[in-house]
Protein backbone atom coordinates (compact mmCIF):
# COMPACT_ATOMS: atom_id res chain seq x y z
CA UNK A 1 0.00 0.00 0.00
CA UNK A 2 2.32 2.48 1.14
CA UNK A 3 4.83 1.30 -1.54
CA UNK A 4 2.10 1.87 -4.74
CA UNK A 5 2.07 5.28 -2.47
CA UNK A 6 5.28 5.88 -3.17
CA UNK A 7 5.54 5.16 -6.09
CA UNK A 8 2.53 6.94 -7.67
CA UNK A 9 3.64 10.65 -5.86
CA UNK A 10 7.49 9.97 -6.97
CA UNK A 11 7.19 10.15 -10.77
CA UNK A 12 5.29 13.40 -10.05
CA UNK A 13 8.12 15.42 -8.02
CA UNK A 14 10.91 14.60 -10.46
CA UNK A 15 9.14 15.47 -13.03
CA UNK A 16 8.66 19.15 -11.54
CA UNK A 17 12.58 19.35 -11.79
CA UNK A 18 12.77 17.82 -15.43
CA UNK A 19 10.84 20.10 -16.90
CA UNK A 20 7.65 19.44 -19.35
CA UNK A 21 8.87 16.73 -21.26
CA UNK A 22 9.30 14.50 -18.79
CA UNK A 23 6.62 15.62 -16.80
CA UNK A 24 4.60 14.10 -19.78
CA UNK A 25 6.67 10.81 -19.55
CA UNK A 26 5.79 11.09 -15.47
CA UNK A 27 1.79 11.49 -16.55
CA UNK A 28 2.44 8.46 -19.06
CA UNK A 29 4.01 6.28 -16.48
CA UNK A 30 1.65 6.99 -13.89
CA UNK A 31 -1.25 6.78 -16.27
CA UNK A 32 0.32 3.58 -16.69
CA UNK A 33 0.08 2.43 -12.90
CA UNK A 34 -3.90 3.33 -12.65
CA UNK A 35 -4.67 1.20 -15.37
CA UNK A 36 -2.37 -1.75 -14.47
CA UNK A 37 -4.88 -3.63 -12.42
CA UNK A 38 -7.39 -3.67 -15.31
CA UNK A 39 -4.60 -5.34 -17.42
CA UNK A 40 -5.37 -8.71 -16.57
CA UNK A 41 -9.06 -8.50 -16.37
CA UNK A 42 -8.88 -6.72 -20.00
CA UNK A 43 -6.27 -9.64 -21.48
CA UNK A 44 -8.50 -12.43 -20.22
CA UNK A 45 -11.81 -10.84 -21.25
CA UNK A 46 -10.48 -10.11 -24.82
CA UNK A 47 -8.90 -13.35 -25.15
CA UNK A 48 -12.44 -15.03 -24.32
CA UNK A 49 -13.79 -12.80 -27.13
CA UNK A 50 -11.29 -14.04 -29.80
CA UNK A 51 -10.71 -17.42 -28.92
CA UNK A 52 -14.74 -17.70 -29.21
CA UNK A 53 -15.00 -15.71 -32.23
CA UNK A 54 -12.11 -17.77 -33.85
CA UNK A 55 -13.07 -21.07 -32.71
CA UNK A 56 -9.83 -22.15 -30.78
CA UNK A 57 -12.41 -22.47 -27.68
CA UNK A 58 -15.44 -24.66 -28.42
CA UNK A 59 -18.50 -23.55 -26.85
CA UNK A 60 -18.88 -26.76 -24.75
CA UNK A 61 -15.75 -25.60 -23.03
CA UNK A 62 -16.48 -22.48 -22.57
CA UNK A 63 -19.38 -20.37 -24.46
CA UNK A 64 -18.75 -17.39 -25.89
CA UNK A 65 -19.02 -13.46 -23.77
CA UNK A 66 -21.94 -12.50 -25.82
CA UNK A 67 -23.79 -15.84 -25.03
CA UNK A 68 -23.41 -15.11 -21.43
CA UNK A 69 -24.49 -11.73 -21.69
CA UNK A 70 -27.61 -12.57 -24.02
CA UNK A 71 -28.44 -15.09 -20.86
CA UNK A 72 -27.98 -12.89 -18.28
CA UNK A 73 -30.08 -10.01 -19.95
CA UNK A 74 -32.81 -12.71 -21.13
CA UNK A 75 -33.05 -13.86 -17.29
CA UNK A 76 -33.11 -10.33 -16.40
CA UNK A 77 -35.99 -10.01 -18.43
CA UNK A 78 -37.93 -12.72 -18.22
CA UNK A 79 -37.92 -11.71 -14.28
CA UNK A 80 -36.30 -15.59 -14.19
CA UNK A 81 -33.51 -14.03 -12.30
CA UNK A 82 -35.15 -12.01 -9.65
CA UNK A 83 -37.14 -15.00 -8.77
CA UNK A 84 -34.08 -16.99 -8.21
CA UNK A 85 -31.99 -14.45 -6.57
CA UNK A 86 -34.90 -13.32 -4.12
CA UNK A 87 -35.21 -16.76 -3.47
CA UNK A 88 -31.56 -17.09 -2.35
CA UNK A 89 -31.58 -13.40 -0.65
CA UNK A 90 -34.69 -14.66 1.50
CA UNK A 91 -32.42 -17.37 2.48
CA UNK A 92 -29.32 -15.67 3.28
CA UNK A 93 -31.85 -12.99 5.25
CA UNK A 94 -33.48 -15.97 7.70
CA UNK A 95 -30.63 -18.00 7.95
CA UNK A 96 -27.86 -15.49 8.55
CA UNK A 97 -30.08 -13.34 10.79
CA UNK A 98 -30.90 -16.26 12.86
CA UNK A 99 -27.65 -17.13 12.90
CA UNK A 100 -25.82 -13.92 14.15
CA UNK A 101 -28.55 -13.30 16.76
CA UNK A 102 -27.80 -16.35 18.32
CA UNK A 103 -24.45 -16.61 18.05
CA UNK A 104 -24.25 -12.98 19.67
CA UNK A 105 -26.29 -13.89 22.32
CA UNK A 106 -24.19 -17.85 23.11
CA UNK A 107 -20.85 -15.80 22.77
CA UNK A 108 -22.16 -13.00 25.44
CA UNK A 109 -23.16 -15.88 27.48
CA UNK A 110 -19.97 -17.41 27.06
CA UNK A 111 -17.55 -14.60 27.65
CA UNK A 112 -19.88 -13.34 30.42
CA UNK A 113 -19.91 -16.49 32.26
CA UNK A 114 -17.15 -19.09 32.96
CA UNK A 115 -19.75 -21.05 34.49
CA UNK A 116 -21.52 -21.12 31.07
CA UNK A 117 -17.68 -21.27 29.30
CA UNK A 118 -17.09 -24.37 31.36
CA UNK A 119 -20.10 -26.23 30.38
CA UNK A 120 -20.57 -25.06 26.91
CA UNK A 121 -17.84 -24.73 25.26
CA UNK A 122 -16.27 -28.15 24.89
CA UNK A 123 -19.63 -29.51 23.44
CA UNK A 124 -19.98 -26.35 20.98
CA UNK A 125 -15.88 -27.32 20.02
CA UNK A 126 -17.11 -30.51 19.34
CA UNK A 127 -19.88 -29.39 17.31
CA UNK A 128 -17.84 -27.02 15.36
CA UNK A 129 -14.77 -29.66 13.78
CA UNK A 130 -17.44 -30.97 11.73
CA UNK A 131 -17.78 -28.71 8.93
CA UNK A 132 -21.19 -27.51 7.61
CA UNK A 133 -21.38 -30.23 4.36
CA UNK A 134 -20.41 -32.89 7.27
CA UNK A 135 -23.89 -31.95 8.55
CA UNK A 136 -25.84 -31.77 5.80
CA UNK A 137 -26.26 -35.30 5.27
CA UNK A 138 -27.45 -35.92 8.76
CA UNK A 139 -29.87 -32.76 8.79
CA UNK A 140 -31.28 -34.16 5.59
CA UNK A 141 -32.29 -37.04 6.58
CA UNK A 142 -33.71 -35.30 10.10
CA UNK A 143 -35.32 -32.53 8.29
CA UNK A 144 -35.79 -33.33 4.72
CA UNK A 145 -34.87 -31.01 2.09
CA UNK A 146 -36.71 -28.10 2.31
CA UNK A 147 -36.65 -24.49 3.66
CA UNK A 148 -35.29 -25.59 6.52
CA UNK A 149 -32.55 -27.51 6.05
CA UNK A 150 -31.34 -24.42 4.36
CA UNK A 151 -31.62 -22.28 7.82
CA UNK A 152 -30.28 -24.59 9.56
CA UNK A 153 -27.21 -24.76 7.66
CA UNK A 154 -26.62 -21.06 6.71
CA UNK A 155 -27.50 -20.30 10.22
CA UNK A 156 -24.97 -22.81 11.42
CA UNK A 157 -22.59 -21.68 9.68
CA UNK A 158 -22.73 -17.91 10.82
CA UNK A 159 -23.36 -18.51 13.96
CA UNK A 160 -19.83 -20.26 14.33
CA UNK A 161 -17.35 -17.25 13.77
CA UNK A 162 -20.18 -14.62 15.62
CA UNK A 163 -19.93 -17.40 18.60
CA UNK A 164 -16.32 -16.76 18.79
CA UNK A 165 -15.30 -13.81 18.14
CA UNK A 166 -18.20 -12.54 20.54
CA UNK A 167 -17.11 -14.66 23.34
CA UNK A 168 -12.93 -13.17 21.97
CA UNK A 169 -14.32 -9.66 21.71
CA UNK A 170 -15.53 -9.90 25.69
CA UNK A 171 -12.57 -11.26 26.83
CA UNK A 172 -10.13 -9.29 25.45
CA UNK A 173 -10.63 -6.36 27.08
CA UNK A 174 -8.11 -4.64 28.09
CA UNK A 175 -6.92 -4.66 31.40
CA UNK A 176 -6.61 -0.93 31.65
CA UNK A 177 -10.02 -0.39 30.94
CA UNK A 178 -11.20 -2.54 33.65
CA UNK A 179 -9.46 -0.74 36.02
CA UNK A 180 -10.59 2.00 35.15
CA UNK A 181 -14.39 0.83 35.23
CA UNK A 182 -13.02 -0.39 39.51
CA UNK A 183 -11.87 3.14 40.21
CA UNK A 184 -15.27 4.64 38.96
CA UNK A 185 -17.22 2.02 41.29
CA UNK A 186 -18.81 0.95 37.78
CA UNK A 187 -21.67 -1.94 38.95
CA UNK A 188 -21.49 -5.28 37.14
CA UNK A 189 -23.86 -4.11 34.47
CA UNK A 190 -22.43 -0.72 33.68
CA UNK A 191 -19.13 -2.21 33.21
CA UNK A 192 -20.79 -4.45 30.38
CA UNK A 193 -22.63 -1.77 28.52
CA UNK A 194 -20.19 1.33 29.13
CA UNK A 195 -16.57 -1.04 28.76
CA UNK A 196 -16.94 -4.42 28.22
CA UNK A 197 -19.75 -4.18 24.92
CA UNK A 198 -17.85 -0.88 23.15
CA UNK A 199 -14.60 -2.45 23.22
CA UNK A 200 -15.84 -5.89 22.00
CA UNK A 201 -17.43 -4.20 18.97
CA UNK A 202 -14.65 -4.56 16.22
CA UNK A 203 -13.93 -7.94 16.83
CA UNK A 204 -17.43 -8.70 16.64
CA UNK A 205 -17.39 -6.73 13.52
CA UNK A 206 -15.06 -8.94 11.64
CA UNK A 207 -16.30 -11.98 12.95
CA UNK A 208 -19.89 -11.12 11.60
CA UNK A 209 -18.35 -10.36 8.22
CA UNK A 210 -17.01 -13.55 8.23
CA UNK A 211 -20.04 -14.70 9.24
CA UNK A 212 -21.28 -13.41 5.63
CA UNK A 213 -18.85 -15.31 3.61
CA UNK A 214 -19.44 -18.71 5.13
CA UNK A 215 -22.88 -18.02 5.25
CA UNK A 216 -22.74 -17.59 1.66
CA UNK A 217 -20.53 -20.32 0.84
CA UNK A 218 -23.25 -22.43 2.71
CA UNK A 219 -25.74 -21.15 0.95
CA UNK A 220 -24.39 -21.85 -2.64
CA UNK A 221 -23.45 -25.21 -1.35
CA UNK A 222 -27.14 -25.80 -0.28
CA UNK A 223 -28.81 -24.90 -3.26
CA UNK A 224 -26.22 -27.10 -5.25
CA UNK A 225 -27.13 -30.06 -3.55
CA UNK A 226 -30.82 -29.62 -2.44
CA UNK A 227 -33.24 -27.00 -3.76
CA UNK A 228 -35.26 -26.05 -6.75
CA UNK A 229 -34.86 -22.29 -6.52
CA UNK A 230 -32.31 -20.00 -6.13
CA UNK A 231 -28.72 -19.04 -7.50
CA UNK A 232 -26.97 -22.05 -6.84
CA UNK A 233 -29.89 -24.42 -8.49
CA UNK A 234 -29.22 -22.40 -11.59
CA UNK A 235 -25.90 -23.21 -11.48
CA UNK A 236 -26.86 -26.92 -11.36
CA UNK A 237 -29.71 -26.39 -13.67
CA UNK A 238 -27.04 -25.01 -16.02
CA UNK A 239 -24.74 -27.79 -15.87
CA UNK A 240 -27.07 -30.44 -16.23
CA UNK A 241 -28.57 -29.28 -19.43
CA UNK A 242 -24.76 -28.50 -20.46
CA UNK A 243 -25.64 -25.04 -20.44
CA UNK A 244 -22.47 -23.47 -19.87
CA UNK A 245 -24.16 -20.06 -20.71
CA UNK A 246 -26.48 -20.41 -18.08
CA UNK A 247 -23.43 -21.72 -15.52
CA UNK A 248 -21.23 -18.76 -16.30
CA UNK A 249 -23.75 -15.88 -15.75
CA UNK A 250 -25.39 -17.00 -12.51
CA UNK A 251 -21.48 -18.06 -11.07
CA UNK A 252 -21.08 -14.16 -12.18
CA UNK A 253 -24.22 -13.19 -10.16
CA UNK A 254 -23.03 -15.12 -6.88
CA UNK A 255 -19.80 -12.76 -7.36
CA UNK A 256 -21.20 -9.78 -7.92
CA UNK A 257 -23.33 -10.49 -4.81
CA UNK A 258 -20.66 -11.38 -2.42
CA UNK A 259 -18.55 -9.05 -3.25
CA UNK A 260 -21.32 -5.80 -3.06
CA UNK A 261 -21.99 -7.74 0.28
CA UNK A 262 -19.12 -7.91 1.43
CA UNK A 263 -18.01 -4.10 0.57
CA UNK A 264 -21.00 -3.39 2.90
CA UNK A 265 -20.34 -5.18 5.83
CA UNK A 266 -16.53 -3.93 5.87
CA UNK A 267 -17.76 -0.26 5.19
CA UNK A 268 -20.17 -1.26 8.67
CA UNK A 269 -17.27 -2.84 10.76
CA UNK A 270 -15.60 0.45 9.57
CA UNK A 271 -18.09 2.56 11.27
CA UNK A 272 -18.84 0.62 14.30
CA UNK A 273 -15.02 0.62 15.16
CA UNK A 274 -14.49 4.42 16.63
CA UNK A 275 -10.85 4.92 16.56
CA UNK A 276 -11.33 6.38 20.15
CA UNK A 277 -10.41 2.84 21.25
CA UNK A 278 -7.57 2.24 19.41
CA UNK B 1 -4.66 -8.98 12.71
CA UNK B 2 -4.33 -12.48 10.86
CA UNK B 3 -3.96 -13.91 14.30
CA UNK B 4 -7.56 -13.43 15.26
CA UNK B 5 -9.21 -14.17 12.41
CA UNK B 6 -7.68 -17.42 12.37
CA UNK B 7 -8.68 -18.13 16.12
CA UNK B 8 -12.39 -17.29 14.62
CA UNK B 9 -11.83 -19.56 11.68
CA UNK B 10 -10.77 -23.10 13.56
CA UNK B 11 -12.25 -22.09 16.38
CA UNK B 12 -8.64 -22.60 18.05
CA UNK B 13 -9.31 -19.28 20.09
CA UNK B 14 -12.01 -21.43 21.74
CA UNK B 15 -9.86 -24.01 22.75
CA UNK B 16 -7.09 -22.15 24.41
CA UNK B 17 -9.87 -19.75 26.02
CA UNK B 18 -10.96 -23.70 27.59
CA UNK B 19 -7.08 -24.74 28.94
CA UNK B 20 -7.71 -21.85 31.44
CA UNK B 21 -10.35 -23.36 33.64
CA UNK B 22 -7.47 -25.61 34.87
CA UNK B 23 -7.66 -29.64 35.27
CA UNK B 24 -10.49 -29.30 38.18
CA UNK B 25 -12.91 -28.05 35.71
CA UNK B 26 -12.80 -30.30 33.23
CA UNK B 27 -15.94 -32.61 34.24
CA UNK B 28 -18.06 -29.96 33.27
CA UNK B 29 -17.14 -30.22 29.57
CA UNK B 30 -18.46 -33.86 29.62
CA UNK B 31 -22.22 -32.70 31.16
CA UNK B 32 -23.52 -31.92 28.11
CA UNK B 33 -22.48 -34.59 25.47
CA UNK B 34 -22.97 -37.43 28.09
CA UNK B 35 -26.45 -36.15 28.83
CA UNK B 36 -27.09 -35.84 24.73
CA UNK B 37 -25.58 -38.98 24.66
CA UNK B 38 -28.38 -40.27 27.51
CA UNK B 39 -30.97 -38.67 26.21
CA UNK B 40 -30.27 -40.28 22.49
CA UNK B 41 -30.21 -43.45 23.73
CA UNK B 42 -32.93 -43.05 25.84
CA UNK B 43 -35.33 -41.88 22.63
CA UNK B 44 -34.14 -44.39 21.09
CA UNK B 45 -34.66 -47.01 23.03
CA UNK B 46 -37.94 -46.53 24.55
CA UNK B 47 -39.97 -43.73 22.41
CA UNK B 48 -39.01 -43.81 18.98
CA UNK B 49 -38.35 -47.89 18.86
CA UNK B 50 -38.31 -49.51 15.61
CA UNK B 51 -38.87 -46.55 13.74
CA UNK B 52 -36.35 -46.64 10.40
CA UNK B 53 -34.74 -42.88 10.51
CA UNK B 54 -33.84 -43.26 14.32
CA UNK B 55 -30.63 -44.98 15.00
CA UNK B 56 -29.58 -46.19 18.33
CA UNK B 57 -26.23 -45.23 20.03
CA UNK B 58 -25.70 -49.35 20.00
CA UNK B 59 -26.20 -49.63 16.18
CA UNK B 60 -23.74 -46.71 15.56
CA UNK B 61 -20.96 -48.30 17.16
CA UNK B 62 -21.87 -51.74 15.56
CA UNK B 63 -21.41 -49.90 12.45
CA UNK B 64 -18.74 -48.46 13.17
CA UNK B 65 -16.99 -51.67 14.30
CA UNK B 66 -18.54 -53.42 11.05
CA UNK B 67 -16.34 -50.51 8.73
CA UNK B 68 -13.51 -50.82 10.46
CA UNK B 69 -12.92 -54.21 10.60
CA UNK B 70 -14.21 -54.54 6.64
CA UNK B 71 -11.51 -52.27 5.66
CA UNK B 72 -13.81 -49.65 4.35
CA UNK B 73 -13.18 -46.90 6.91
CA UNK B 74 -9.61 -46.98 5.95
CA UNK B 75 -9.85 -47.29 2.25
CA UNK B 76 -12.52 -44.43 2.70
CA UNK B 77 -9.95 -42.58 4.63
CA UNK B 78 -6.90 -42.94 3.17
CA UNK B 79 -8.69 -42.20 -0.56
CA UNK B 80 -9.89 -38.96 0.82
CA UNK B 81 -6.37 -38.03 2.91
CA UNK B 82 -4.88 -38.29 0.15
CA UNK B 83 -6.49 -36.34 -2.22
CA UNK B 84 -6.63 -33.72 0.37
CA UNK B 85 -2.88 -34.22 0.83
CA UNK B 86 -2.17 -33.91 -2.88
CA UNK B 87 -4.41 -30.88 -3.42
CA UNK B 88 -3.16 -29.06 -0.26
CA UNK B 89 0.60 -29.89 -1.74
CA UNK B 90 -0.04 -28.59 -4.49
CA UNK B 91 -2.18 -25.44 -4.26
CA UNK B 92 -0.16 -24.47 -0.80
CA UNK B 93 3.25 -24.53 -3.22
CA UNK B 94 1.77 -22.74 -5.71
CA UNK B 95 0.23 -20.03 -3.33
CA UNK B 96 3.30 -19.51 -1.56
CA UNK B 97 5.13 -18.80 -4.76
CA UNK B 98 2.36 -16.62 -5.98
CA UNK B 99 1.99 -14.45 -2.68
CA UNK B 100 5.95 -14.14 -2.36
CA UNK B 101 5.53 -12.35 -5.89
CA UNK B 102 2.83 -10.10 -4.63
CA UNK B 103 4.38 -9.25 -1.68
CA UNK B 104 7.93 -8.36 -2.74
CA UNK B 105 7.25 -6.68 -5.98
CA UNK B 106 4.63 -4.06 -5.56
CA UNK B 107 4.27 -4.39 -9.82
CA UNK B 108 3.05 -7.83 -9.69
CA UNK B 109 1.19 -7.05 -6.41
CA UNK B 110 -0.34 -3.94 -8.65
CA UNK B 111 -0.72 -6.20 -12.10
CA UNK B 112 -2.33 -9.51 -10.11
CA UNK B 113 -3.80 -8.12 -6.58
CA UNK B 114 -6.91 -7.13 -7.54
CA UNK B 115 -7.85 -9.78 -9.97
CA UNK B 116 -7.40 -12.10 -7.14
CA UNK B 117 -9.46 -10.54 -4.61
CA UNK B 118 -11.98 -10.10 -6.80
CA UNK B 119 -11.44 -14.07 -7.54
CA UNK B 120 -11.68 -14.82 -4.41
CA UNK B 121 -14.65 -13.30 -3.61
CA UNK B 122 -16.88 -15.67 -5.23
CA UNK B 123 -17.65 -18.44 -3.75
CA UNK B 124 -15.65 -21.20 -3.63
CA UNK B 125 -18.12 -23.76 -4.78
CA UNK B 126 -19.91 -22.07 -7.13
CA UNK B 127 -16.84 -23.49 -9.48
CA UNK B 128 -17.51 -27.30 -9.00
CA UNK B 129 -20.08 -27.38 -11.90
CA UNK B 130 -17.33 -25.07 -14.09
CA UNK B 131 -14.56 -27.99 -12.88
CA UNK B 132 -16.88 -31.07 -13.51
CA UNK B 133 -17.12 -29.54 -17.26
CA UNK B 134 -13.19 -28.62 -17.64
CA UNK B 135 -11.74 -31.77 -15.54
CA UNK B 136 -14.70 -34.59 -15.41
CA UNK B 137 -15.70 -36.03 -11.92
CA UNK B 138 -12.75 -38.32 -11.32
CA UNK B 139 -9.98 -37.00 -9.03
CA UNK B 140 -8.33 -34.84 -11.54
CA UNK B 141 -11.30 -32.64 -11.02
CA UNK B 142 -11.54 -32.65 -6.70
CA UNK B 143 -7.56 -32.14 -6.91
CA UNK B 144 -8.03 -29.13 -9.17
CA UNK B 145 -10.91 -27.99 -6.64
CA UNK B 146 -9.03 -29.10 -3.81
CA UNK B 147 -5.40 -26.77 -5.01
CA UNK B 148 -7.95 -23.77 -5.49
CA UNK B 149 -9.19 -24.25 -1.71
CA UNK B 150 -5.68 -24.40 -0.49
CA UNK B 151 -4.73 -21.65 -2.74
CA UNK B 152 -6.81 -18.65 -1.68
CA UNK B 153 -5.69 -18.22 2.08
CA UNK B 154 -1.61 -18.66 1.20
CA UNK B 155 -1.66 -16.10 -1.21
CA UNK B 156 -3.26 -13.63 1.07
CA UNK B 157 -1.64 -14.37 4.19
CA UNK B 158 1.93 -14.94 2.31
CA UNK B 159 1.91 -11.73 0.70
CA UNK B 160 0.57 -9.77 3.61
CA UNK B 161 3.11 -11.28 6.33
CA UNK B 162 6.02 -9.73 3.22
CA UNK B 163 4.20 -6.36 3.46
CA UNK B 164 3.68 -6.10 6.91
CA UNK B 165 7.58 -6.54 7.77
CA UNK B 166 8.64 -2.87 9.85
CA UNK B 167 10.46 -0.70 7.76
CA UNK B 168 12.33 -0.08 10.43
CA UNK B 169 14.23 -3.58 10.04
CA UNK B 170 14.37 -3.17 6.66
CA UNK B 171 16.67 -0.08 7.63
CA UNK B 172 18.53 -1.82 9.76
CA UNK B 173 19.50 -4.54 6.80
CA UNK B 174 19.94 -1.35 4.39
CA UNK B 175 22.36 -0.01 7.25
CA UNK B 176 24.26 -3.88 7.27
CA UNK B 177 24.50 -3.08 3.20
CA UNK B 178 22.43 -6.60 3.25
CA UNK B 179 22.63 -7.94 -0.42
CA UNK B 180 18.95 -8.85 -1.69
CA UNK B 181 19.08 -12.00 -0.88
CA UNK B 182 20.66 -11.33 3.02
CA UNK B 183 17.67 -9.01 3.78
CA UNK B 184 15.14 -11.77 2.28
CA UNK B 185 16.63 -14.60 4.08
CA UNK B 186 17.46 -12.99 7.54
CA UNK B 187 14.82 -9.83 7.48
CA UNK B 188 11.89 -10.74 5.75
CA UNK B 189 11.57 -14.42 6.14
CA UNK B 190 11.84 -14.51 9.79
CA UNK B 191 9.10 -11.36 10.09
CA UNK B 192 6.77 -12.71 7.97
CA UNK B 193 7.13 -16.50 8.40
CA UNK B 194 3.92 -16.21 11.61
CA UNK B 195 1.72 -14.80 8.80
CA UNK B 196 2.92 -17.44 6.20
CA UNK B 197 2.11 -20.33 8.75
CA UNK B 198 -1.36 -18.81 9.13
CA UNK B 199 -2.50 -19.04 5.80
CA UNK B 200 -0.95 -22.73 5.59
CA UNK B 201 -2.95 -23.59 8.43
CA UNK B 202 -5.86 -22.03 7.35
CA UNK B 203 -5.28 -23.93 3.52
CA UNK B 204 -5.03 -27.47 5.79
CA UNK B 205 -8.47 -26.92 7.24
CA UNK B 206 -10.65 -25.46 3.79
CA UNK B 207 -8.98 -28.14 1.99
CA UNK B 208 -10.16 -30.66 4.59
CA UNK B 209 -13.61 -28.93 3.94
CA UNK B 210 -13.51 -28.96 0.06
CA UNK B 211 -12.24 -32.32 0.45
CA UNK B 212 -15.91 -33.34 1.64
CA UNK B 213 -17.43 -30.65 -0.92
CA UNK B 214 -15.83 -31.92 -3.95
CA UNK B 215 -16.78 -36.10 -2.98
CA UNK B 216 -20.23 -34.81 -2.32
CA UNK B 217 -20.46 -32.87 -5.57
CA UNK B 218 -18.43 -34.37 -7.92
CA UNK B 219 -19.74 -37.83 -6.87
CA UNK B 220 -17.12 -40.52 -8.26
CA UNK B 221 -15.06 -42.74 -6.53
CA UNK B 222 -14.41 -43.59 -2.78
CA UNK B 223 -13.75 -41.44 -0.09
CA UNK B 224 -15.65 -40.62 3.52
CA UNK B 225 -17.36 -38.17 1.79
CA UNK B 226 -19.01 -40.96 -0.10
CA UNK B 227 -19.69 -42.76 2.45
CA UNK B 228 -22.34 -39.91 4.27
CA UNK B 229 -23.96 -39.53 0.14
CA UNK B 230 -24.45 -43.56 0.50
CA UNK B 231 -25.87 -43.51 3.81
CA UNK B 232 -27.94 -40.28 3.22
CA UNK B 233 -29.04 -42.05 0.00
CA UNK B 234 -29.75 -45.33 1.64
CA UNK B 235 -31.32 -44.05 4.50
CA UNK B 236 -28.91 -45.47 7.13
CA UNK B 237 -28.81 -42.81 10.09
CA UNK B 238 -26.09 -45.29 11.83
CA UNK B 239 -24.15 -44.97 8.49
CA UNK B 240 -24.43 -41.19 8.86
CA UNK B 241 -23.92 -40.43 12.36
CA UNK B 242 -20.93 -42.79 11.96
CA UNK B 243 -19.53 -40.74 8.93
CA UNK B 244 -20.45 -37.25 10.78
CA UNK B 245 -18.29 -39.13 13.73
CA UNK B 246 -15.39 -39.41 11.51
CA UNK B 247 -15.40 -36.43 9.65
CA UNK B 248 -15.15 -34.14 13.10
CA UNK B 249 -12.35 -36.27 14.24
CA UNK B 250 -10.20 -35.95 11.29
CA UNK B 251 -10.98 -32.33 10.98
CA UNK B 252 -10.10 -32.15 14.63
CA UNK B 253 -6.70 -34.07 14.82
CA UNK B 254 -5.57 -31.76 11.49
CA UNK B 255 -6.46 -28.82 13.39
CA UNK B 256 -4.21 -30.05 16.26
CA UNK B 257 -1.67 -31.30 14.79
CA UNK B 258 -1.66 -27.75 12.53
CA UNK B 259 -1.75 -25.97 15.96
CA UNK B 260 0.63 -28.07 17.83
CA UNK B 261 3.65 -27.13 14.80
CA UNK B 262 2.42 -23.62 14.37
CA UNK B 263 3.18 -23.79 18.51
CA UNK B 264 6.15 -25.45 18.13
CA UNK B 265 8.17 -23.65 15.88
CA UNK B 266 5.77 -20.79 14.64
CA UNK B 267 4.40 -18.88 17.52
CA UNK B 268 3.86 -14.81 16.92
CA UNK B 269 6.51 -13.36 18.97
CA UNK B 270 3.54 -10.33 18.92
CA UNK B 271 0.84 -11.94 19.74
Amino acid sequence: MANSIARTLSPGRRASLDGARGHAASVARSLGWIALPWLVPVACAVLWVLGSHYGWISAQILPSPTLVFDTLGSLASSGELWMHVSASLSRIAVGFTGGVVLGLLLGGLLGLSRTAEAYILPSFNAVVQVPVLGWLPFLMIVVGIGEPLKYLLIGHAALVPVTLSTLQGFRRTPPAYLDVARVFRYSRRQTIFNVVLPSAVPVIGTGIRLAFTKAWLTLVVVELVASSEGLGYLIVYGRQLFQLDLVLASVLIVGAIGYVADRLLTILEHKLSPARLA
Amino acid sequence: MATPSLELETGSGAIAGSGEQGKAGRWRGWVIPLGALLFWWFVSRHVVAGHGMMTSPAQVLHTAIDQARSGALRRALSASLARELTGFTLGASLGLVLGALLGVSPFANRLIGPSFNAFKQVSLFAWIPLISVWFGLGDVAKVVFLSLAALVPVVALTSDGIRAVSPALLDVARVFRYSKLQTVRYVVLPAALPSIFTGIYLALIYSWLATLGAEYLLVAGSGIGNTLVDGSEQFRMDLVVFGVIVIGVTGWALNALAHAIQQRWFRDPAA
